[in-house]
């Protein structure tokens, strides 16, 4: 497991934590990241939840990579979260690897958890963020942000547990997956577990880690998040230089010549560096398995029939992920409990990693609804 | 703020606290006085993205949306009003707008510029041509104007629907001008409706 060192500050949950199989954890280990300052109110909190393989380091370098946090651009002073007024704090969710406990954290009996970790849902992690805010003394967040899966968090948070948030800003995000979201998840799951490295989870002792499998799955999940468009542009049909500094021919072989894939591989390669391949089945399970309707009598208005919070949900028009029509179905359950809700579809080239990217209507936008 | 004359009729009529949905509510100038001066719980519904943007930016609820397809999400009796200014005219039907109008919200404020002001119906007659004016500045065939009306076909419409009208005003340019041939006089009008 990562050491304290490289994950920043964290903490043991001082209580169980209850997952929805039915399972409870013990001694949870919470890392997180906090920038600005909590007021004595304890009232200016902006809870920030990453998406499925970001982490805690939102607007500091990442311990691993050493690149800058994932929403550097938009967290810090004078920025659209404007840390001079929010105290902002993101955590690392349970499941994941970057120091919260995760199938590769070491369970009671002293070895790795791997495949005997609980399956956790977006809900188990929710709590366990609420659980972290409680060791805070924070009660009511001003907000609750997030992309992504971060805004499934966002909303589960909203749906079941309606007094911990004033405001609920959900960005590229779904109430629930699709079956095209849960099939390109499949697809990353079986390539780790075809990985004979993955060794049935229990890989973490053995020297040998899933890396190719881990890899695939990043290069197949990375599609879903780029345009056409997006991929067009940046790479077209553009051939790689070969390594005898021949300028861009075909191999007539299976080498990387296209340009797009070379950079595929790449980010597959980089992504097995700081992420742990069982990590990557269970959160991608907890996100296949979201679907706040089905949590709430089937009906998604009444998953936000308690809620007295102001919403506001945004989408991209190159999101083929996570489309402009499933942040109206949320729009639509809001609308029908009449509860405050804005929403934008906002135009970006980049595919649903818009929301991490440059887009100033974004910025305005999110500034303007933290206010 | 300086708002446009039909609005501050609304803005001045709307009772204080009450709930409003503001239906093409651009950049949500109505919307921000309602809740400055009234303390309203105002939510807007904006076809044009920038403008739900500029809305959002001032911290007021807006959705992206369009009036036509949307207003149909909203639970019976959402809202004390429902505000339509200067839109009835670009609705795919007006009639049945005005049912959801007035369905969503328990009055509505409608606005609309008038077609048979003298002005428009003298460059019909002298001209011949569909007319360009102060308050319908388009060409006919770029306009969103896809329902013209009149100050007339509207209470026909109010009447036929039984729909009744709480209070009425008309306007010539800024000027609020009185109810005495109000078809021929007035270039808007803006009514509060209720079923």
């Amino acid at each position: 497991m990562a050491t304290a060192l490289e994950t920043g500050p964290s903490l043991t949950l001082s209580k169980p934590l209850p997952l929805d199989s039915g399972q409870v954890l013990e001694r949870v280990q919470i890392a997180y990241q906090t920038y600005g300052t909590l007021a004595p109110a304890k009232n200016n909190a902006i809870l920030l939840c990453h998406a499925l393989t970001g982490d805690q380091h939102v607007a500091n370098p990442h311990p691993i990579t050493g690149k800058p946090g994932w929403w550097d651009r938009m967290v810090g002073p004078g920025k659209p979260i404007d840390t001079d007024r929010y105290f902002v704090i993101c955590s690392n969710v349970i499941g994941s690897c970057m120091g919260s406990t995760g199938p590769a954290s070491i369970a009671p009996d002293g070895k790795p958890y791997g495949m005997r970790f609980p399956v956790i849902t977006i809900r188990d992690m929710v709590r366990a963020e609420l659980a972290l805010l409680d060791e805070f003394g924070i009660e009511k967040l001003h907000a609750v942000v997030g992309g992504s899966m971060g805004g499934m968090q966002a909303l589960s948070l909203a749906a079941n547990f309606p007094e911990r948030a004033e405001r609920v800003l959900a960005i590229a995000t779904t109430a629930r997956h699709s079956a095209q979201n849960i099939a390109f998840h499949e697809v990353g799951r079986q390539a780790i577990m075809a990985d004979p490295n993955w060794q049935e989870g229990a890989y973490y002792d053995t020297g040998r880690d899933p890396d190719s499998g881990l890899a695939v799955a990043r290069m197949a999940a990375h599609i879903t998040y780029l345009s056409e468009a997006g991929l067009t542009h940046k790479f077209g049909r553009r051939l790689q230089d070969r390594p005898n500094g021949e300028k861009g021919a075909i191999s007539f072989g299976f080498d990387a010549d296209f340009q797009v894939e070379s950079y595929l591989r790449y980010q597959g390669l980089s992504f097995t560096s700081r992420f742990d391949a069982n990590s990557y089945l269970y959160i991608t399970r907890a996100m296949d398995y979201f679907d706040l309707a089905e949590e709430h009598g089937g009906r998604l208005a009444n998953a936000f029939a308690g809620s007295s919070a102001r919403f506001c949900l945004i989408s991209f028009d190159t999101d083929w992920l996570y489309t402009t029509s499933d942040a109206r179905s949320v729009v639509h359950a809001l609308n029908a409990v009449a509860a405050p809700v804005s929403f934008v579809e906002l135009s970006a080239p980049y595919g649903h990693d818009s929301f991490l990217l440059d887009v100033p209507a974004l910025d305005r936008v999110v500034g303007g609804f933290l206010g | 703020m300086a708002l446009r004359s039909d609005l501050r009729v609304i803005a001045d009529n709307v009772k204080a606290g009450s709930r409003v949905l503001d239906i093409g509510c651009g950049d949500g100038d109505l919307m921000a006085v309602l809740q400055s001066e009234k303390g309203v719980d105002a939510r807007g519904i904006e076809i044009d993205p920038e403008s739900v943007e500029h809305c959002v930016s001032k911290g007021l609820s807006a959705i992206q949306g369009d009036a036509d397809r949307d207003l149909a999400e909203y639970p019976d009796g959402a809202f004390d009003y429902a505000i339509l200014s200067q839109t009835l005219q670009t609705a795919e039907r007006p009639d049945l707008m005005l049912d959801e109008l007035l369905r969503v919200g328990r009055q509505a404020f409608v606005s609309f510029p008038n077609f048979a002001h003298w002005h428009v119906r003298s460059h019909l007659m002298f001209k011949g041509r569909m007319p360009v004016t102060n308050r319908l500045p388009v060409t006919w065939y770029e306009t969103q104007n896809i329902h013209h009306l009149t100050v007339a076909d509207f209470e026909v419409l109010l009447s036929a629907k039984g729909v009744s009208i709480v209070k009425s005003w008309f306007f010539h340019g800024d000027r609020e001008i009185g109810h005495f041939a109000a078809n021929w006089r007035a270039e808007y009008a803006v009514y509060q409706l209720s079923r």
